[in-house]
């Protein structure tokens, strides 16, 4: 049996755990509850005054095409962002793992977009694909490209994935490291001795024994992609061109914010939280169990 | 089956640090062959080029018959047991054995007969379904055992392999191995840095010491006739009594010889050598006047620590193994004498060992 501690007061331990439970319920029991409560609510268009209208907001947002739209475009997008930053975070982490001399700079240079603000980092991507003013944009139309983010959906939704994906390398890329450092350099010598190329080792033994970073990874980059990347839609896209880029945090925004349907959009912001517990929920309840050993 | 031969081998390191200064020897096939030294000697990194990862910087390794320097350590044909075991943690025992084999494409019937009888030799049959997480320390050693020899490759290489066990599991496991591979005859290079197991392994052993083979030999031959003080402090445990003595001393002690010139020498007599019940020996041997300083009783026998009461210092190869003026004397049983008391310590003429003064060289006396 393990020894530990024992306070004899009743009352320290909830002391200690107030300022915890204390920031948990402002930013997070009290605005959910919140948003709970909005959404069965329907303001006047002053917002004067709001009655009770039970379910009727989720009934008006589940028969609006849009928000199916808004739906597959998060999907699109989230499996976009998540698959693109920890694949490539993956390949970079396994190159800055090897012995180069110039690593340790590389590492350093991977880390910084890291500490660029979202929205800073939309911007930056704006500026070098802008149809009009980017530095690359020419090039692209040079080359027969009739790139246009602006009124092209598709081009829109790669310009957001590309600068979310960058912002997000460098957080995945240093766990990915981490994880690549902490694997035994004999586990892989052994896996060379025993006939396995450097392609066959790295998806027989690297990539398995970095599952366990792998999957923390895929949560997290899930909850960024949903929630996070408010910042780079808002000021690359704004959502457009035509909703091509709204996901379902940016309409909860749209709608909320700037249409003004405050009911509505707090049923999307529930609709939003239960989705994202649902799918951590099943990542913790059935990937979990496959990434350990 | 194969014979493994090292010509010149060197390896500097990109620092400019020369680990292996230019090392020659020739392992014939189905030989045991330890490579043993203090820790930095350099054993280590030579197993690791004869495996393949690390690099030869010049010279030749040759594994029967084909200079494997370029080849890859897949294709080189050897296992190696790490000191770590480096299993693959995510795959059960059966996997991890079957892995090397999978690798080049063998059929699974025939991987299967060969992890199967290979988890039978080894009494692993039981835990084939297991990760390595839930064996203890001596199955893992036997699933890295196992993992070697389901190739059938035509040298084992063994890396330090019993330094993780505890002191009872080692003896087991190295009566194990050498059985293992009496049964086997495949050729096997052991890297350790004990010397009761190097000298229980060994056909041929080779004692290093700062990248450099000291000398080569069968265990026996070594203990018997070491080539310098290093050998001879290193191998036999406790080590060989070293006593510096000035040209004059060397004369009157082994008067009429030859080879006795007028430079100083080291001495060097085994614990075990020494006996303190008789006077001095009437055949030319050494008798030393010791004060006895501690006792250390192991049951079967007794080592007995003393100072010289003359002059003359005591010298060690290897700092810290035997202080300035201490001489061991080891006898049978528990009858020691008391602290101390002075006793006399004698030692035949023919158990005697002389070396020149910077201990390089062995003289024949």
């Amino acid at each position: 049996m393990e020894k530990s501690a024992v306070f004899k007061g009743k009352l320290l331990p909830y002391l200690l755990l107030v300022p915890q439970l204390v920031i948990t319920l402002v930013f997070f029991y009290w605005p959910a509850s919140q948003a709970v409560w909005q959404s069965f609510l329907r303001e006047d268009a002053f917002g004067l005054n709001s009655e009770f209208i039970g379910l009727e907001n989720y009934q008006a947002l589940l028969a609006q095409p849009e928000y199916y739209k808004a739906m597959a475009t998060t999907v699109v997008f989230s499996s976009l962002v998540a698959a693109l930053s920890l694949s490539i975070a993956l390949l970079f982490a396994t190159q800055a793992d090897k012995n180069l001399k110039a690593a340790p700079t590389f590492k350093v240079m991977m880390i910084w977009p890291y500490a660029v603000a979202p929205a800073v980092a939309g911007v930056l991507w704006l500026f070098i694909f802008h149809p009009s003013l980017g530095t690359m944009a020419r090039p692209l139309r040079l080359m027969g490209f009739n790139w246009n983010p602006m009124l092209n959906g598709n081009h829109a939704m790669a310009l957001v994935v590309m600068a979310a994906v960058w912002k997000q390398i460098a957080y995945n890329f240093l766990f990915f490291l981490a994880g690549l450092q902490a694997i035994p350099r004999s586990v892989l010598e052994a896996g060379a001795i025993d006939g396995a190329g450097p392609y066959r080792r790295f998806w027989t033994i690297t990539f398995p024994l970095l599952s366990p970073t792998t999957f923390f990874l895929l949560v997290v980059n899930v909850v960024y992609v949903f929630f996070d990347t408010f910042g780079i839609i808002d000021a690359v896209t704004g959502g457009g061109p035509a909703g091509a880029t709204t996901t379902m945090v940016y309409k909860v925004y749209a709608d909320g914010r700037l249409g003004g349907d405050l009911g509505g959009s707090a049923a999307q912001s529930v609709i939003l939280m239960v989705i994202v517990i649902a799918l951590t929920a099943i990542q913790f309840r059935y990937v979990e169990r496959k990434v350990q050993y | 089956m194969a014979n493994v031969s090292l010509r010149n081998v060197r390896k500097t390191y990109p620092g400019g640090f020369e680990a292996i200064k230019g090392i020659d020897f020739e392992i014939c096939d189905g030989q045991f062959c330890v490579l043993v030294g203090p820790s930095g000697c350099g054993k280590s990194t030579l197993l690791r080029m004869v495996a393949g990862l690390e690099t030869i910087t010049s010279g030749e390794i040759d594994i029967g018959g084909r200079v494997v320097n370029e080849i890859e350590p897949a294709d080189r044909d050897i296992a190696m047991v790490f000191q770590n075991y480096a299993l693959y943690p995510h795959m059960s025992v059966y996997n991890n054995m079957a892995y090397g084999l999978r690798n080049r494409g063998m059929p699974k019937p025939e991987i299967d007969t060969r992890v199967r009888e290979a988890a039978q030799t080894l009494e692993l049959t039981g835990m084939l379904d297991r990760k390595p997480r839930q064996l203890s320390g001596g199955q893992r050693q036997r699933v890295a055992m196992g993992r070697a020899i389901v190739r059938q490759p035509k040298v084992f290489l063994f890396d330090e392999p019993l330094s993780n066990l505890d002191a009872k599991l080692r003896v087991a496991m190295r009566v194990e191995i050498r059985k293992l591979q009496r049964r086997l005859k495949t050729t096997s290079i052991y890297v350790t840095h004990d010397q009761l197991e190097a000298m229980t392994l060994a056909d041929i052993l080779v004692v290093m010491n700062g990248g450099q083979v000291e000398q080569i030999g069968s265990p026996l031959d070594i203990y018997r006739r070491p080539a310098t003080t290093f050998v001879a402090s290193f191998i036999g445990a406790p080590p060989m009594n070293l006593i510096k003595l000035s040209g004059d001393e060397i004369r009157a002690q082994f008067a009429g010889d030859r080879r006795s010139a007028a430079e100083a020498g080291i001495l060097g007599v085994r614990p075990e050598d020494l006996s303190i019940s008789g006077a001095a020996t009437a055949d030319g041997g050494i008798t030393l006047n010791l004060t006895v300083e501690a006792i250390e009783r192991v049951g079967a026998e007794t080592f007995v620590y003393g100072t010289r009461a003359r002059a003359e210092k005591a010298v060690s190869a290897t700092p810290g193994e035997l202080p300035e003026g201490e001489v061991i004397v080891r006898i049978p049983g528990q009858d020691a004498p008391a602290i101390g008391a002075s006793i006399r310590a004698a030692a035949h003429r023919d158990k005697l060992h002389l070396f020149s003064a910077d201990g390089r060289n062995r003289i024949d006396i």
